[in-house]
């Protein structure tokens, strides 16, 4: 549970097209890591980059390495389906399968990994749907479509539908842009619960949100128009947002840049 | 534009305009009046659309009423049962004996035969084509499957008689020796060696309509959200794993309507089965290896006899069972589809 990451050198290309530029970064075990940025700069390509979704676009590829507690998910050796079952992702837009009830939302994972016995399920079902905070909101209809949640209830059920496999590491593409402000409140408190178990990186384009939610931040930029993105700076993020070293990221934070 | 309306808006009359902010609404000399603009490009279109829908259900009813109508006369003539019956001997207009059941017999067995073969395999060729294919393969290959359906059904005829049936001898005949204990695998009342069979026509068919089911299918399956498929592989699912648990729930509704297209192709097909089922007026032993006629090709052979309105009654009555038989099959399938629905 909850390990630690370290990008190294990692580039990242569309086919032919750099899309970002050696970005090297660690993340604590245990924190929340939050990537700014501009439109474009590659912020959630690095991020899907972490779980090898980036992969599943064609002609997309990774150069680098990307450790998962000293452990390259790159190897040659390495399945990029076990990858994905041990580090979590939640999306942009709440994406529960409409064809399943809650209760098989929230256990398709642990489908997938093979476990069958029922009381099993139930019990991680709770308890995933109680460690999102919706379990009491949808405790007495377990067995209804998913789809019929609000948004931010739809949301909190992906991300009990993430926690449910106790992954080690929960990659978060701008969880809350599709969310009502009363919804992205529950989700940051979430947040802030679930870094006690988890390694969070959360991609977000509302700098507020990256103040209230975590702990380190990571600027990305683009060099120029048709250039890669690249990291500019990493820091605490206090200290990203009351004195950043690099004067690109100050002007992008005080809105002096778009 | 808004400059320009600002003026009309303001001699609108003695109405309670409301005081022009930039976001305000525009008020109009029309809204003074209280009655609602009516466009006449509005009015055209709707009027157009309109009379298209109740053209269609029209013609529908026309063509039920018609086949109904012309039918009836015959039916009362008919010296057996219509349904009941499977003796067809219109050769006499004073002793009309006609009877469907063995007609219904291989028109269903035809094409449950050849939904049955041609179902899976098209559900193959989607998944392959949206799923595995790779996009440069994909574009030709889907182009290919289309062209099969332009392939006009004389042709098929043509090569399932000439081509397949000779081809299929030896497949039915090990069925027959192998699994002959099964009914539909036992002697049939024509011979397997001339390869006049129901068996032969359902191959014939499952090729037929395997382009609609495929097309219909891969559209359905490449309009799967894109947030689905990544959340399944997000969490760890294999790529099969991924079509079962999003791309499949997904499509189903969707390729259950192209099965019944399929099937509603097959149930119709007339010239294809003309030239291949072997003719008989023994009864039926309901196994793939019958020979006879489907209620479409029974009709297109009896085209010689439609100049008494009698003798043309039976076949319009016959044409009247296939025509509710594609009914109830879309009722069903739409009552499947539907059955998910708060699912979908």
């Amino acid at each position: 549970m909850a390990k630690r990451i370290d990008i190294k050198d990692v580039n990242i290309y569309y086919g032919k097209f750099h899309a970002v530029d050696s970005v090297t970064l660690s993340v604590p075990p245990r924190s929340v890591t939050a990537f700014i940025g501009p439109s474009g700069c590659g912020k959630s390509t690095v991020l899907r980059s972490l779980n090898r979704m980036h992969e599943v676009t064609p002609g997309a590829r990774v150069e680098g390495r990307v450790l998962l507690d000293g452990e390259d998910i790159y190897a040659p050796s390495v399945d990029p389906v076990e990858v994905r079952r041990t580090i979590g992702m939640v999306f942009q837009r709440p994406n529960p399968f409409p064809t399943m009830s809650i209760r098989d939302n929230v256990v398709a994972g642990l489908k997938l990994a093979g476990v069958r016995n029922r009381k099993k399920l139930d019990e991680v079902c709770e308890r995933s749907l109680r460690g999102a905070n919706l379990w009491e909101e949808v405790k007495d209809r377990l067995d209804r479509p998913g789809g019929g949640l609000s948004g931010g209830q739809q949301q909190r059920l992906c991300i009990a539908r993430a926690i449910a496999v106790q992954p080690d590491v929960l990659l978060m593409d701008e969880p809350c842009s599709a969310l009502d402000p009363i919804s992205t409140l529950a989700i940051e408190d979430l947040i802030t619960e679930l870094k006690q178990d988890f390694t969070i990186v959360i991609v977000t384009h509302n700098m507020q949100q990256a103040a209230r939610v975590s702990d380190q931040t990571a600027f990305f930029n683009l060099a120029g128009v048709g250039q890669p993105g690249r990291l500019v700076e990493v820091d605490d993020t206090e200290k990203i947002f009351s004195n950043p070293s690099q004067k690109a990221t100050e002007d992008y934070i005080s809105g002096r840049f778009g | 534009m808004r400059t320009a309306l600002r003026p009309r808006a303001g001699s609108g009359g003695g109405s309670a305009t409301a005081p022009h902010t930039p976001e305000g609404p525009i008020s109009t000399p029309n809204i003074a009046q209280s009655r609602p603009v009516r466009r006449p490009g509005d009015r055209l279109f709707r009027g157009a659309a309109v009379g298209s829908g109740v053209f269609i259900v029209a013609l529908i009813s026309a063509i039920g009423l018609f086949l109904l109508l012309q039918a009836i006369p015959s039916l009362r003539a008919n010296q057996v049962g219509f349904l009941t019956s499977g003796v067809w001997n219109t050769t006499s207009a004073t002793d009309l004996q006609f009877g469907i059941l063995y007609l219904l017999w291989v028109t269903v067995a035809t094409s449950v035969l050849a939904l049955a073969l041609a179902m899976p395999i098209s559900l193959g060729i989607a998944l392959f084509l949206t799923h595995y294919a790779p996009r440069r393969l994909a574009r030709p290959f889907a182009y290919v499957v289309d062209l099969l359906a332009a392939v006009p059904s004389i042709i098929f005829g043509l090569w399932g008689i000439k081509v397949l049936a000779p081809t299929l001898v030896p497949v039915a005949e090990w069925l027959n020796h192998n699994l002959g204990f099964i009914p539909l695998f036992a002697e049939g009342n024509v011979t397997i060696a001339g390869g006049g069979t129901v068996f032969t026509a359902g191959v014939v068919l499952a090729v037929m309509i395997l382009p609609i089911i495929t097309a219909v299918s891969r559209e359905v399956f490449e309009r799967t959200p894109r947030e689905h498929i990544e959340g399944a592989l997000a969490l760890g699912a294999t790529k099969w794993e991924m079509l079962r648990t999003t791309v499949l729930p997904f499509g189903k509704a969707g390729y259950v309507s192209a099965a019944m297209l399929g099937l509603g192709r097959a149930l119709g097909e007339t010239v294809a089965l003309y030239l291949i089922l072997s003719a008989t007026t023994a009864v039926p032993e309901l196994s793939f290896f019958d020979g006879g006629a489907t209620i479409a090709s029974k009709i297109a052979l009896g085209a010689a006899e439609f100049n008494n309105p009698l003798t043309a009654g039976a076949y319009i009555a016959a044409g009247l069972v296939l025509f509710l038989l594609t009914f109830v099959v879309n009722a069903l399938a739409r009552a499947v589809v539907a059955g998910k629905k708060e699912y979908a």
